[in-house]
């Protein structure tokens, strides 16, 4: 991946008066395999996303009963039926903890994400989102954007223990984040570069001076924490970079209008209201490369989430709610696990939407959903179900069931990062370490 | 807690065996099992090894009280604040641990900018700004100066090295011949200052320490960073930072004398508020949802409400008054607004605002744990939970810590499906109990909780639940009690309350759990409580004048590193 000099360019931009400076900026970010737009001659940038539901899901009414291209949509999926060739889905691959203690509904999330079971929230590995964000984000505004759909500011992407990249729970904040300060529409006629961002950057940069001298005098530890500081102001550094050139032209792209005013809460109308809201934003974002990292939780893995009237959560649910013995499952925790597919059409629906290149969206997306556990009432990270959505630009075959009896469940993660371009051969540690890739997956 | 040392960062063994109750078999108290009898004569503080120097993140709280105290109060905030890292049961010793996202950064940097902007606005400047540029057009360097090293100091809390002073000048300069205006220009070098790590981020220097040779203390400032944000939640004052600079902190005397002076002024009260805030949780609190249909008489205004309720009664009880923390839990005292009427369904006279009022006698209804606070706070949306109320009390104000539910388990086990028919909380709890796998700890959680079921899930009191009379007895330790009431006696007497509170208050003072090192100093404070009549004041005066609250224990991995860093501050180059 190119860096982006950002100096040079600086220096380009001051020493021409700021104005009307052309330089092939997209280009230095766009990740080589992309494909080209017809109509400019750019290359479309591959993005990825990560889509959580929490706890887990029926297997009865989510397992296909037959593997391969050929296999019929089971009750659950049902819903995803337009959007069968976009997904693959993946059943049987496990969580393998290695005598790790586990979390209920955290470490499986979390293992899944990293490689690496840990029995709380101390990762101790980067979230898959991060690994392949480091490699395709620098230089886009936002390294990432995360939101969480039911109310509460939680997140399982992490840098690093301790450092969860917080949850937009409000679309209305959500969209003043991309769309309001600091938003250049792409479109726009005139394009004129505002002297106070690059003042910011020079203040910026005057902050930055004191990094070797602070890292001298701090433990290792706290090295890190001050890195992570010093990284942010990079991010901050970048974007005004971006803000001081003219945005390469979107096709089929109009600012969005701000969102309605919306009750964020966990009852699960809101909920779905939310979600799709914020989808909605999200894939505009994506669309004008604000970002090429998202992550969803649409709610918590100990979910959160009710009906109206009710006195009981989901969560609450999967653990004493009787098994109805006609149907041999959890009914109302059933009933949770359809809608949790139901918003997840409304998500790759959102992307599908906006046309981009000779196809969509969500053609040059690689979104991988999952949830945290398989059975919730048994907090079981055997058999995790994941759908893996989009053609990420291309390189990603979609359209199959395929059972991973037992095998480690980041086989999944591993190829998604291969998928992506990054240039690794194996993933995850003792039992949960792999290098073997999917290849069902990769074109 | 910062880093220097593998050996005080990890968990210790003692943390590992004791901390975490693996079987719920055994309560233990961690570093405070060996507590003395209490003596006849006032204590004296022992040795100790201290830790290493503190990395920490201004909490969000901090950052409001300090940005007040330095522009004035109703300096806007326009940034947001992600929530913090809770560890080890507080925010408090998050922040040693927490790091900056990109996130977190941009909305420093929009609190930044727009505070910088206010401070040299037309309607601010004459107020914030200390001298006159010769003209608003043109760069007027002694002025600038004198901007920066008025704003330096108190932001970055100690002086500005040469080097320092010289940079932000530069910056207001450069966005002066940019922009135009002088004032842009001292806004973007005061903006700059507002997201550098020296403001954000309490890093701590050391000195060599002149009396024990190979070995550090704090440099002075820090040590008077360390005491302000301990009894003020804020940054130090003008005061504090001469008596750092005219080395008066190196003195028992001086120290003391400091230390009073901040109990003594009215920001003591924020101090107390926000560690009970962070202790009480109520962080999350803004995220409490109740379902209306379930009960309408929830809403935001309550929840707020609620906070302030118990913070007011907090603040009466251990700072105006000064009384005894234990009685925090069987007061009737307290303060009421219509919004918590309606749910307490207690008359309130007043239309808009607060009330002192007393909870009736004999409603069950005595301490804070029988405010709303605590019992909607620890429900689900829509009931009560017995599990999570008597986790919370064992957590938070008893500091024991309950593991969580062991993941192989069942639940349809100890659901009976074919008798559905549950009415009360204590019954369908009773299968969790009877259940060898679940009895360990739900065994310490229920029948705590359980004598709060009178109590729904946003706190009003029913004396049944679906037509079944509520039984709310329960026991703490051995000793039998009835309803809320009784709880808060049981925990008024418990001897593992105020050891709590101590634990918790060193923890938010330090940054970090008490080291096995500090056994006999937490020991020490323990029996300082006591003899004071359990005053949160004097608990926090005990710390804030202990030789153990400053104390440096260098890690000899880095310790030459931090000699070549602490000779080039005691020369004054810190950079």
């Amino acid at each position: 991946m190119k860096k982006l000099n950002r100096r040079s360019v600086l220096k380009g931009v001051l020493g021409g008066a700021g104005i009307g400076v052309a330089l092939p900026f997209l280009d230095m970010f766009l990740n080589n395999n992309g494909r080209a737009l017809a109509a400019t001659g750019q290359r479309i940038p591959v993005r990825f996303g990560t889509w959580v539901w929490g706890c887990g899901f029926v297997p009865e009414r989510w397992v296909p009963s037959s593997t391969g291209a050929d296999y019929a949509l089971p009750p659950d999926l049902e819903v995803l039926a337009p959007h069968k060739k976009d997904i693959a889905i993946f059943s049987g691959y496990d969580v393998k903890l290695d005598g790790v203690a586990n979390k209920p509904h955290i470490t499986g999330c979390l293992g899944l994400r990293t490689g690496i079971p840990v029995p709380n929230e101390s990762v101790r590995a980067p979230t898959i989102d991060v690994i392949i964000g480091d490699a395709i984000s620098p230089g886009t505004r936002f390294s990432s954007i995360e939101v969480s759909t039911s109310g509460i500011d939680r997140s399982y992407s992490f840098r690093a223990a301790g450092s969860a990249n917080p949850s937009e729970v409000s679309p209305i904040k959500l969209y003043q984040r991309i769309f309001g300060e600091g938003f250049q529409d792409p479109n726009a006629a005139t394009f004129t570069p505002d002297p106070h961002t690059m003042v910011r950057q020079s203040v910026l940069s005057a902050v930055a001076e004191d990094r070797q001298r602070l890292m001298r005098t701090v433990g290792a530890e706290d090295r890190r924490r001050l890195e992570e500081y010093f990284t942010s102001i990079r991010h901050l550094e970048d974007q005004l970079a971006l803000q001081l050139q003219p945005p390469a032209r979107v096709e089929n792209f109009t600012k969005p209008d701000a969102p309605p005013t919306t009750t964020m809460d966990s009852e699960i109308g809101n909920v779905m209201v939310t979600h799709k809201l914020m989808a909605g934003l999200l894939a505009k974002a994506l669309q004008c490369n604000q970002t090429k990292v998202v992550n969803v939780l649409l709610w918590d893995t100990t979910s959160n989430v009710r009906r109206a009237g009710s006195s009981t959560t989901h969560h609450t649910l999967t653990h004493e709610e009787p098994v109805n013995p006609a149907l041999g499952y959890q009914e109302n925790v059933g009933w949770f696990a359809g809608q949790s597919m139901v918003a997840y059409k409304d998500f790759l629906d959102a992307l599908a939407a906006i046309p981009e290149g000779d196809g969509t969206l969500l053609d040059n997306c690689l979104i991988f959903a999952h949830s945290d556990c398989s059975i919730a009432k048994a907090h079981a990270v055997e058999g995790i179900p994941m759908i893996v959505a989009g053609r990420a630009g291309g390189r990603v075959r979609t359209g199959f069931h395929l059972a991973g009896r037992a095998d480690p469940a980041t086989r999944v993660g591993l190829t998604l990062q291969q998928a992506m371009g990054l240039q690794v051969a194996k993933w995850g540690v003792q039992s949960m370490e792999t290098n073997r890739t999917i290849t069902e997956l990769l074109v | 807690m910062s880093n220097m040392s593998g050996q005080i960062r990890k968990p210790s063994a003692a943390r590992n065996t004791l901390g975490r109750l693996a079987a719920c078999a055994v309560l233990s108290m961690p570093l405070m099992g060996s507590v003395a009898v209490a003596q006849e004569t006032s204590p004296t503080e022992p040795q100790s090894a201290g830790g290493p120097p503190e990395v920490r993140r201004l909490t969000e709280s901090q950052y409001r009280a300090t940005v007040a105290d330095i522009f004035g109060p109703d300096m806007p905030i326009v940034g947001r604040f992600e929530h913090g890292l809770r560890a080890e049961g507080l925010l408090a010793v998050g922040t040693s641990q927490a790091g900056i996202s990109t996130f977190s950064f941009e909305q420093y940097d929009a609190s930044a900018r727009g505070i910088a902007a206010e401070v040299v606005s037309e309607k601010r400047r004459d107020q914030l700004v200390p001298c006159k540029p010769h003209a608003e057009n043109s760069f007027d360097a002694a002025c600038a100066k004198q901007f920066v090293e008025h704003y330096g100091p108190i932001l970055f809390r100690r002086p500005l090295t040469g080097e320092e002073i010289k940079r932000y000048v530069r910056t207001a300069q450069a966005a002066q011949q940019r922009l135009g205006n002088f004032y842009q220009g001292l806004q973007f070098a005061l903006a700059g200052m507002l997201v550098s790590p020296d403001f954000l981020v309490r890093i701590e220097q050391v000195v060599p320490d002149p009396k024990h040779k190979g070995q550090f203390r704090l440099d002075p400032y820090a040590k008077a960073t360390r005491l302000s944000y301990f009894l003020t939640n804020s940054t130090p004052d003008a005061e504090l930072l001469r008596a750092a600079g005219a080395g008066e902190l190196d003195t028992d005397a001086g120290l003391a004398h400091q230390a009073d002076r901040l109990i003594a002024s009215p920001h003591f009260e924020r101090a107390v508020r926000a560690f009970f805030e962070d202790m009480l949780e109520f962080d999350t609190f803004n995220e409490l949802a109740k379902d209306p249909v379930i009960y309408p008489a929830f809403n935001s205004t309550v929840a707020l409400d609620a906070q302030e309720q118990t913070l007011r009664t907090i603040v009466a009880d251990l700072v105006t008054q000064p009384g005894d923390y234990r009685d925090l839990f069987t007061t009737r005292d307290t303060y009421l607004t219509r919004a918590l009427g309606a749910v307490y369904r207690l008359p309130v006279a007043t239309r808009n605002g607060w009330e002192k009022s007393q909870y009736p006698a004999n409603s069950g209804r005595e301490g804070i744990l029988t405010n709303i606070s605590f019992l909607a706070f620890y429900s689900h949306p829509g009931r009560s939970s017995s599990t999570l109320r008597g986790k919370a009390i064992r957590q938070v104000f008893l500091c024991q810590q309950i593991p969580d539910p062991p993941n192989n388990v069942d639940f349809s086990v100890v659901q009976d499906s074919s008798n559905t028919k549950m009415p009360t909380a204590r019954i369908r709890l009773e299968a969790h109990r009877t259940s060898p796998a679940c009895a360990g700890c739900h065994r310490l959680m229920d029948p705590l909780g359980l004598t709060m079921e009178n109590f729904d899930g946003v706190g009003t009191f029913r004396a049944q639940e679906n037509g079944a009379p509520i039984d709310a007895s329960g026991t703490l330790d051995g000793h039998e009690f009835q309803g809320g009431d009784g709880l808060g006696q049981a925990i008024h007497d418990s001897p593992q309350t105020p050891r709590c509170l101590v634990d918790k208050m060193y923890r938010s003072a330090s940054g970090r759990k008490a080291t096995p090192d500090e056994r006999a100093y937490v020991d020490y404070l323990n029996q300082t409580f006591k003899a004071d009549g359990y005053r949160v004041p004097d608990l926090m005066r005990a710390i804030a004048v202990s030789r153990s609250f400053y104390a440096i224990s260098m890690p000899s991995v880095s310790a030459n590193t931090l000699q070549h860093a602490a000779v080039h501050t005691s020369n004054g180059d810190r950079s």
